[in-house]
């Protein structure tokens, strides 16, 4: 499903080259659940900004569901990116002019669908995360844990291949956290293939596999690894 | 999408009202500032009769020494008078080298009602000839000019306006009713529909009058009742008339306005010719102790020559357009404020699938909706802007600059186009939001 090999991404000054991801590979299969740790600058949200084709990469490959993302301009990557892929992220981002419906709306409105066949899914999505009765409130009106479920709505609305989760419970409280992670999970159990960014270790434990990042590069835990708290391999060592 | 775009658009304003209503007032007061100097502006500058522009001539003879006249204060830059003296007129009326022609001025009679309720009163008079009327495409709404046959027996024909006409004979067809002029009967031929050329071309001596002239009469018939020019005489360059009517025929001061009707370019060329000739004949006979001199401008030449539309005015128009450009750039800093205080959520649609093309379109669409908003603004401000102007000064013209139609259709494409030309660059700043920034700094 999401394939890196050899991924660099370097941001560059006049002075300075810094590697945020380097000679990054990764492989994450159809309908599996990976957790994607590390300490706080250590290249999460790089990784989850290139896998979401938000930013370029400098080297390496990268493949989505097949496809090859290297040298797509930005209208093929916006088409990738609203067909396969559903962001779930840590602040929501929910558009606060936007009602429940509208904000679902978003991503099936730039892929040109009908607006019977768009309805219809926003319906469904919104009963599968238990919030049709909210559908005309704004995200003002709501608490945390609702905002989530819209933004998690959101995602899934647009039926993509792919969930990329950054810190989807970092702005919840315990008991909401709880909850959004069992949706994630039910959604998980359904197939999906999901991708969660996060420092909590608790989360982590959530995933089918862990890769641990530090430094820009790749520390792989298996799930028995990971309840131990042992790294297995480390691919590839850093030069 | 474009509904989902003025939708979006219209979401929007209602959540920063205030920075679209400054976005929305610097456009509609640019537009208003522009406008309405250009409404001024097109007040003087119309052209009533666009279509016979270059058919229409007025021709000029120096008939005043150069050498005085270059010192009097009245002349021309190029030193020609912009009359006729009788002389001259009556002698190219008689040539008839034109297909048409009149010799016109304005003056003024007294008018008897039929109604013996009334008292008499007086109305602004124009004498010509029977040509003007085909040569200025003067609109008829009962009967019509008088005849050439008319002009050389001198009789005792009119032309009345409408207005006129509602007033004294109640409207209706009044052809064949009598009007008592300086206590002389005068027989109705015809009368006009709504005719208020702006400007006056015919007579630039008062080219934004007021008054209209609600008599035509044959100008032989004037002459013969001695009917003065009002206000449009000019003596200062010749010898001063000799005492009596004949002497005020018969001298240099030029007060007639003088138009000839000349279809084709070749057509002017001869006319252009024969006044000068005709010059030459003068100057051979004695009359003209210079060289023979003469011009032949066609309607826009001579409103150009006239200055009709002043050089404050020019500047004032080029002065609203520099404040037009001046909001625009203001409004294209708020927009730019704008984009940068949503540009967390274009970073959200970009990640939901929105390319830099459709987030351009949002942002040229969201300024096109400011340009309307600023359009209605701008149209309010105008016709206030104009009001305030007539109220604060006298200019004549300023009567006549009103928002009408052309005038509000041309403000919201104006406004229209200058919101959107002042919105392309927020919008390509806004297709520019690296969606990855705006969500790590979210």
């Amino acid at each position: 499903m999401l394939r890196m090999s050899h991924l660099s991404k370097v941001y560059r000054t006049e002075v300075i080259e810094t590697y945020a991801l380097r000679d990054f590979s990764v492989h994450v299969k159809e309908g599996e659940f990976v957790a994607v740790t590390g300490p706080s600058g250590s290249g999460k949200t790089t990784f989850l900004t290139i896998a979401g084709l938000l930013e370029d990469f400098s080297s390496g490959e990268y493949w989505l569901d097949g496809v090859d993302t290297r040298g797509m301009n930005d209208r093929q990557r916006s088409r990738l990116r609203n067909e396969k892929i559903g962001f779930v992220f840590q602040s929501f981002n929910l558009i606060p002019d936007l009602n429940v419906f509208d904000n679902i709306d978003v991503p099936l409105r730039y892929r040109g669908m009908g607006g019977a066949e768009r309805k219809r899914r926003i319906h469904a999505v919104l009963e599968r995360v238990g919030l049709t009765s909210r559908m005309r409130h704004y995200p003002a009106q709501m608490s945390g844990g609702q905002q989530q479920r819209v933004a998690i709505a959101r995602a899934l609305v647009g039926e993509p291949r792919l969930l990329l989760a950054d810190e989807p419970t970092g702005n919840l409280d315990t008991h909401m956290a709880h909850g959004v992670m069992e949706l994630l999970e039910e959604l998980h159990r359904g197939g999906a293939t999901l991708v969660m960014v996060t420092h909590d270790p608790e989360l982590a434990a959530h995933a089918q596999r862990q890769v641990h990042i530090i430094d820009g590069t790749i520390l792989e835990l298996s799930a028995e690894g990971a309840a131990a708290g042992q790294p297995v391999a480390i691919a590839p060592a850093r030069t | 999408m474009f509904g989902y775009y003025l939708s979006l658009t219209l979401r929007g304003v209602r959540r920063n009202p205030v920075l679209t209503a400054l976005i929305i007032s610097a456009i509609g007061v640019g537009i208003g500032a522009s406008m309405t100097t250009f409404a001024v502006f097109r007040a003087m500058n119309g052209d009533p009769i666009a279509y016979k522009a270059s058919q229409l001539y007025v021709p000029q003879i120096q008939n005043w020494d150069p050498n005085i006249h270059s010192q009097n204060s009245s002349a021309q830059p190029d030193g020609l008078s912009d009359q006729l003296s009788y002389i001259d007129a009556v002698a190219l009326m008689r040539a008839h080298a034109a297909s048409r022609q009149t010799a016109l001025y304005e003056t003024r009679s007294v008018l008897t009602p039929p109604d013996p309720q009334l008292l008499p009163f007086q109305i602004g008079t124009r004498a010509g000839y029977a040509d003007l009327f085909a040569m200025f495409d003067v609109p008829f709404a009962y009967g019509g000019p008088w005849s050439a046959a008319d002009d050389a027996a001198h009789a005792p024909v009119a032309v009345i306006s409408r207005a006129l006409n509602d007033k004294i004979f109640g409207g209706g067809d009044s052809v064949g009713k009598v009007l008592r002029l300086d206590g002389q009967d005068y027989r109705v031929v015809g009368v006009l529909r709504d005719w208020k050329p702006v400007p006056r071309y015919y007579d630039l001596q008062d080219p934004f009058g007021i008054e209209p002239d609600d008599v035509f009469m044959p100008f032989t018939r004037a002459i013969d009742q001695h009917k003065l020019a009002r206000e449009s005489s000019n003596c200062s360059g010749g010898e001063p008339p000799a005492s009596g009517w004949s002497g005020w025929l018969q001298s240099e001061c030029v007060w007639l306005q003088f138009w000839v009707e000349l279809p084709t370019a070749a057509d002017a060329a001869r006319y252009r010719t024969f006044l000068h000739h005709y010059a030459q004949d003068q100057q051979r006979s004695g009359r003209f102790h210079w060289a023979a001199r003469t011009q032949l401008r066609d309607l826009r030449q001579w409103l150009s020559y006239e200055h009709v539309v002043s050089d404050e005015v020019r500047i004032l128009v080029v002065v609203g357009f520099g404040f037009l450009l001046v909001c625009l750039v203001n409004a294209m800093g708020l927009m730019l404020a704008r984009v940068l205080f949503r540009s967390s959520d274009t970073g959200v649609r970009r990640a939901l699938g929105a390319n830099r093309g459709a987030v351009f379109a949002q942002g040229v669409i969201e300024a096109a909706v400011f340009g309307a908003g600023g359009a209605i603004l701008g149209v309010l401000l105008t016709a206030l802007g104009l009001a305030g102007l007539r109220a604060l000064l006298s200019r004549e013209a300023l009567v006549l600059a009103r928002t009408d139609l052309p005038q509000i259709g041309m403000s919201i494409a104006l406004a229209i186009a200058a919101a959107v030309a002042a919105g392309l660059y927020p919008a390509w700043r806004a297709a520019r939001v690296q969606p990855a920034l705006q969500l790590r700094v979210r």
